[in-house]
C-alpha cells in the first residue's frame, strides 16, 4: 500500500549513502530498530498476565477435572470481556 | 487416559505475556489483541489433542494465535482505525515522554510494513524465535522468513528515515539545531 522511495542512509547514523538499487543497512541502523522492536515487546511482557487469562484457563482446567467436555465454551459474563461487534467465542451468558 | 494438565496450563499461562505482545503488534489494538489471545487460547486447549508432546508448545501457540489472526484479519482488513489510543494504553512502564514518543513513531513505522514482513520481524526480532521456528509459525521456508526479516529492516529504516529525519536523533536540541539542514534533505 504504502510505496515509498527507495531506503536512505539516516542523517545521524554514520552511515554511507546506500546505493540505489541495493538496500545496504549500517550495523547502527539494525541494532536501533532491534532495540526498539524489543523495548515495544518488553513493554507488553512485562504487564504479565493480565486476570482475565488465567481466569479462563482456571475455568478449563477444572472443566476437565470435572470430567466436562474440553470444547465445552468457558466463556461467561463474569471472566470474559464483552465482545460488542461480534462474539468470537462462546455464548455470551 | 489422563492428560498432565496442570504443565499444560501453567505452560499456556506462561506464554500469555508473550502471545499479547505478539498480537498486539500484529493488529495495534490492545482489545482486540486480547480477545485474539484469548481465541487462541481456547481454541489451543480444544485442541490440544493435535498438540505434539515434546515440541515447543509456544511455538504453537503463537502459530494458532498467528492462523487467528490472518482468517480475521482478511474478514475485516483495517475496520479498526482507533490503533493509537488503545495501544498508548498498553505501553505504561515507559520511563519518559521522550522515549514514548520515539516508541510510537516507531511503532507507526511498524504498521506501515506489510503483515508478512512484520510478523516475520516481530517474531525473529523480539520474540526470540530462531528462523527456523519462524517458518514454521507462518508456514513458509526458512529464507522466506530471512528476506522479510531484511526487506521489513529495510523497510523501516526508510520510512523512519524519510518521514520524521529526527526519529532515533539524539535528542530534541541537536533535532532542532540539525532540523533545517535536513529539511532539504527530506525532499531530494
Amino acid at each position: 500500500m504504502n510505496k515509498r522511495k527507495a531506503p536512505r542512509a539516516h542523517p545521524y547514523m554514520e552511515v554511507e549513502p546506500a546505493p540505489k538499487s541495493t538496500v545496504k543497512l549500517g550495523p547502527d541502523i539494525k541494532v536501533k530498530i532491534g532495540q526498539q522492536l524489543r523495548a515495544m515487546y518488553s513493554d507488553v511482557v512485562n504487564q504479565g498476565v493480565p486476570d482475565r487469562f488465567s481466569e479462563i484457563l482456571h475455568r478449563l482446567d477444572q472443566a476437565e477435572e470435572a470430567g466436562t467436555d474440553r470444547k465445552e465454551p468457558v466463556g461467561d459474563a463474569s471472566t470474559v470481556r464483552k465482545k460488542e461487534d461480534e462474539g468470537t467465542n462462546g455464548p455470551p451468558q | 487416559m489422563a492428560p498432565p494438565n496442570k504443565p499444560v496450563r501453567d505452560v499456556m499461562l506462561a506464554a500469555v505475556p508473550s502471545l499479547r505482545a505478539f498480537a498486539i503488534s500484529l493488529c495495534g489494538n490492545v482489545d482486540r489483541a486480547d480477545d485474539l489471545v484469548q481465541e487462541a487460547l481456547l481454541r489451543a486447549w480444544a485442541n490440544l489433542d493435535s498438540f505434539e508432546p515434546g515440541t515447543n508448545m509456544s511455538a504453537w501457540l503463537f502459530t494458532i494465535l498467528r492462523n487467528l489472526f490472518r482468517s480475521e484479519y482478511r474478514k475485516r482488513r483495517r475496520e479498526v482505525e482507533d490503533a493509537d489510543g488503545s495501544y498508548a494504553e498498553a505501553l505504561t512502564s515507559l520511563p519518559d515522554q521522550a522515549s514514548h514518543l520515539e516508541m510510537d513513531e516507531f511503532r507507526k513505522a511498524l504498521e506501515q510494513l506489510p503483515t508478512d514482513q512484520r510478523e516475520s520481524l516481530i517474531l525473529v526480532g523480539a520474540s526470540g524465535f530462531s528462523y527456523e521456528e519462524a517458518a514454521q509459525i507462518c508456514g513458509c521456508a526458512v529464507g522466506t522468513i530471512k528476506s522479510r526479516v531484511n526487506r521489513a529492516r529495510s523497510r523501516l529504516a526508510a520510512i523512519l528515515s524519510i518521514e520524521s529525519a529526527d526519529d532515533f536523533g539524539p535528542d530534541h536540541e541537536t533535532r532542532a539545531a540539525v532540523g533545517n539542514a535536513t529539511a532539504g534533505w527530506r525532499r531530494s
